[in-house]
C-alpha cells in the first residue's frame, strides 16, 4: 500500500509540476527556435518562397527537376551559413537585370560553397527573389544523393544544350569559367584568376544574354589547400584531390568562418558572331578583366579576413 | 488535352502492312487503322480476335512468301516486328531482327512502296550521366554501349536511316518514342506494375513516358503521305521517378546501386527476373528526348495527361 501511495504521489508530482514545467521549457525552446528561424530566414521568407513557387507553377513544372519545396527544406541550413556563419555582405545585387542573364564569378574554396552563397544572396537579398541555376560537373551526376540534391535545388549538368534551354526559359545562369582550375587553387594562388573557358560567351552571343560579373571575396580562405595530388585524384576517380590538412583536425571539416563579400558588377551586353573564335576570346578577356577589377576593389576594401 | 486530335490524312487506296501486328501495340494500331485503310498483318503469332477485314499472315519475316504480300496494292509498311526477349538466344534475335528488316526494305524498294514507318525507341540514345536533359534527333545513338540488347535496336535504326538517306523518294519515318506505358509488355510498364517498386538509393532521375495510344496516333500521323524524317515522341512533361511512384500509389524500396546491380545479375541468371542488370541505368541517369520536331512537322501532341499515362499500366491488369 505504501509503495502504491508513493508511486501515486510521484505521479501527482509528475503531472502537477513536472509536466507544466516541461511544457514551459518546450514552449520556450519553440519560441527561441522560431525567433532564430525568423532572424535567419527573414520575415518575408514566405512571400519570397511564393514568388518562386508561382513562377514554376506557371511554367508547368521545371523540366530539370527543380522543386521549390526542396528550397524550403534547405532554406534554414543555407540561411544559417549565409547570414550567421559567413555573415555575407552583398553589394549591388540589384544590378542583376530581370529575365535571362549569365552571372560570371571567380571560383574558389575547394568545395563550391561560393555557388551556394551566390544562390542564397539571389534568393534572400534580391528583389524579386531568383533561383540560381549553376552548371555542375557531370561527375556529380554519377553520385547518389548528390545528383538528386543538385537536381532538386535547380542545378543542372554543365552542357551547352542545357544552358541554352535554361536561358530560353528566362532563367538566371551562374557560370564559373575557371572551372576546376579555379575551385582547387592552392592557398598561395588565392585571388589569382585562372584561365577562363569560352563556352559561356558563345552562349551569351547566341542567345543575346547580358553578362553580370561577380566577385566573391572570402571563399579563398575557407579551406587552406597546400597543393593538388594528381595520383590520388586518379586513384579515387575524383576530378581533383586537394591537400587540405585542416580536414584532419577535429571540427576542421567545416570551412573556416571567413566573412564573405559578394560584389555584383554592371551588366555587360555583347554582340557578335558566336563562331568567330578570336572575337569570342577578346570578349571573354573583357569579362575576365571586369571580374578581376571588382575582385581587386573588393580585396582592397577588406580590413580583415574574418570580420 | 481537351482539343480533338488532328485526324491524319489516310487515302483509302492501298493497304498498310503491319509487321508484329499481334503485339499489344500492333493490335491497337490495327483496330484504329482498319476503319480507314486496308490492313495486312504479318506475325509469327496468331491474331485470334482480329477484325474481320484485317488480313493476317502467320509468317516469319524472313520467309520468301512475305515478298508476295508486297506485290500489289500496298501503300505503306509499318514495322513493329522487332523482337525483344532478354531470355532468348541473342544471335538468333539479331539475325531475325536485322535480316528481317533488310528483306522488308528490299521489297519496299523493289515494288516502289512510297511509305515506311519504323518504330524505334528513345532507348537508342541510352541513359548517361552526361546526357543533355533533352536529347534531339541528332544526338548520337550511344545506347548500345552497356546494353547488348539495345544493339539490335540501334542497328535497326541505323538500317532505316541509311535507307532513308539512300532513297529520298520513299517517305521513311523513324519514330523514337520514350518509355511507352500501357497494357504493353515492355520493361518500363512491367517495372511500374510491380507491387513494390525498387529504386536506386539516392538516385531520382527525371523521367518521361508516353501513353500507348499516343504512340498509335503518332504512327497514324507518320503515315501521312508527306511525312518524312526521324522524330522523337514524348508524352506529358517529365517528372521525377519518385513522383511517378507516388502517383501510382506503389510502395517503394531504395537499394544501393552496387547491391542492386549484383542482385539483379544473380536474379536474372536464376531466371527470377527478366530485367537485365545494365538496364538499371534507366532509373539512374536521364534519357529524355525533345519532341518539338514531331510537334512541329507531324502535328503530334500527346492527348493523355501524366496521370492517365501512368495509370494505363494498370488497365487489364486482372484480365490476364
Amino acid at each position: 500500500m505504501a509503495e502504491k501511495s508513493a508511486l501515486a504521489r510521484f505521479a501527482d508530482v509528475a503531472t502537477g509540476r513536472g509536466l507544466p514545467l516541461l511544457r514551459r521549457v518546450l514552449a520556450g525552446a519553440q519560441r527561441a527556435a522560431d525567433e532564430v528561424t525568423e532572424r535567419l530566414l527573414g520575415s518575408d521568407f514566405e512571400e519570397r518562397f511564393r514568388v518562386l513557387a508561382d513562377r514554376y507553377e506557371q511554367l508547368g513544372g521545371d523540366p530539370f527537376g527543380f522543386n521549390p519545396e526542396a528550397v524550403r527544406a534547405a532554406a534554414l541550413a543555407s540561411a544559417f551559413f549565409h547570414r550567421a556563419y559567413f555573415r555575407t555582405d552583398v553589394y549591388d545585387v540589384d544590378r542583376v537585370p530581370a529575365g535571362r542573364v549569365i552571372l560570371v564569378a571567380n571560383h574558389s574554396g575547394q568545395i563550391p560553397i561560393d555557388a551556394a552563397i551566390i544562390g542564397c544572396s539571389l534568393f534572400f537579398d534580391a528583389n524579386p527573389p531568383r533561383i540560381t541555376r549553376a552548371m555542375v560537373d557531370k561527375w556529380a551526376a554519377t553520385l547518389p544523393f548528390v545528383s538528386t540534391f543538385f537536381s532538386r535545388m535547380g542545378q543542372v549538368v554543365g552542357l551547352p544544350e542545357n544552358a541554352r534551354r535554361l536561358l530560353n526559359m528566362g532563367e538566371l545562369l551562374l557560370v564559373f569559367p575557371e572551372g576546376v582550375r579555379g575551385v582547387s587553387k592552392p592557398f598561395e594562388e588565392r585571388y589569382q584568376l585562372q584561365e577562363f573557358g569560352r563556352g559561356f560567351m558563345r552562349l551569351a552571343l547566341e542567345t543575346k544574354t547580358p553578362i553580370v560579373p561577380v566577385a566573391v571575396v572570402g571563399a579563398e580562405e575557407q579551406y587552406l589547400s597546400f597543393g593538388r595530388v594528381s595520383w590520388a585524384a586518379r586513384a579515387f576517380g575524383l576530378p581533383v584531390f586537394p591537400l587540405v590538412p585542416q580536414l584532419l583536425l577535429p571540427g576542421g571539416q567545416l570551412p573556416l568562418p571567413t566573412k564573405y563579400r559578394l560584389f555584383f558588377g554592371e551588366p555587360l551586353y555583347f554582340e557578335g558572331d558566336p563562331d568567330d573564335a578570336a572575337g569570342v576570346a577578346d570578349k571573354v578577356f573583357l569579362v575576365r578583366e571586369a571580374v578581376a577589377h571588382i575582385l581587386r576593389r573588393g580585396l582592397a576594401q577588406r580590413r580583415s579576413i574574418f570580420l | 488535352m481537351t482539343q480533338p486530335p488532328p485526324t491524319p490524312f489516310v487515302a483509302d487506296d492501298g493497304a498498310v502492312v503491319i509487321t508484329g501486328i499481334c503485339g499489344r501495340l500492333g493490335r491497337r494500331l490495327a483496330r484504329k487503322l482498319h476503319r480507314q485503310s486496308r490492313v495486312i498483318g504479318i506475325d509469327r503469332r496468331s491474331f485470334p480476335d482480329r477484325p474481320a477485314d484485317v488480313e493476317h499472315h502467320e509468317l516469319d519475316l524472313r520467309s520468301a512468301r512475305v515478298r508476295d504480300i508486297f506485290r500489289d496494292g500496298v501503300r505503306a509498311l509499318v514495322h513493329l516486328g522487332v523482337v525483344h526477349d532478354p531470355r532468348g538466344d541473342s544471335a538468333e534475335h539479331h539475325a531475325s531482327n536485322v535480316a528481317g528488316l533488310q528483306k522488308l526494305l528490299e521489297y519496299v524498294e523493289y515494288f516502289g512502296i512510297p511509305k515506311v514507318v519504323l518504330l524505334s525507341s528513345a532507348n537508342v540514345y541510352g541513359p548517361r550521366p552526361d546526357n543533355p536533359q533533352f536529347l534531339s534527333e541528332d544526338a548520337p545513338l550511344l545506347g548500345a554501349g552497356p546494353f547488348s540488347r539495345i544493339r539490335d535496336l540501334v542497328e535497326l535504326d541505323m538500317c532505316a536511316q541509311s535507307f532513308f538517306l539512300r532513297l529520298p523518294a520513299v517517305k521513311t519515318v523513324i519514330l523514337r518514342p520514350t518509355h511507352i506505358l500501357g497494357t504493353v509488355r515492355n520493361a518500363p510498364s512491367n517495372y511500374l506494375r510491380l507491387s513494390v517498386v525498387p529504386t536506386l538509393l539516392g538516385f531520382d532521375p527525371m523521367l518521361q513516358a508516353v501513353h500507348q495510344d499516343d504512340v498509335v496516333r503518332a504512327i497514324m500521323l507518320a503515315l501521312a503521305p508527306t511525312a518524312r524524317g526521324i522524330y522523337n515522341i514524348a508524352g506529358p512533361p517529365p517528372v521525377p521517378l519518385s513522383r511517378v511512384i507516388e502517383l501510382l500509389e506503389r510502395q517503394t524500396v531504395g537499394v544501393p546501386h552496387t547491391v542492386a546491380r549484383l542482385g539483379v545479375e544473380r536474379l536474372f541468371r536464376w531466371r527470377v527476373t527478366s530485367f537485365p542488370a545494365p538496364e538499371l541505368d534507366f532509373i539512374r541517369y536521364v534519357c529524355m528526348i525533345d519532341d518539338s520536331r514531331a510537334r512541329r512537322d507531324l502535328g503530334y501532341a500527346p492527348t493523355h495527361g501524366l496521370v492517365a499515362t501512368l495509370c494505363a499500366v494498370d488497365e487489364e491488369r486482372w484480365l490476364g
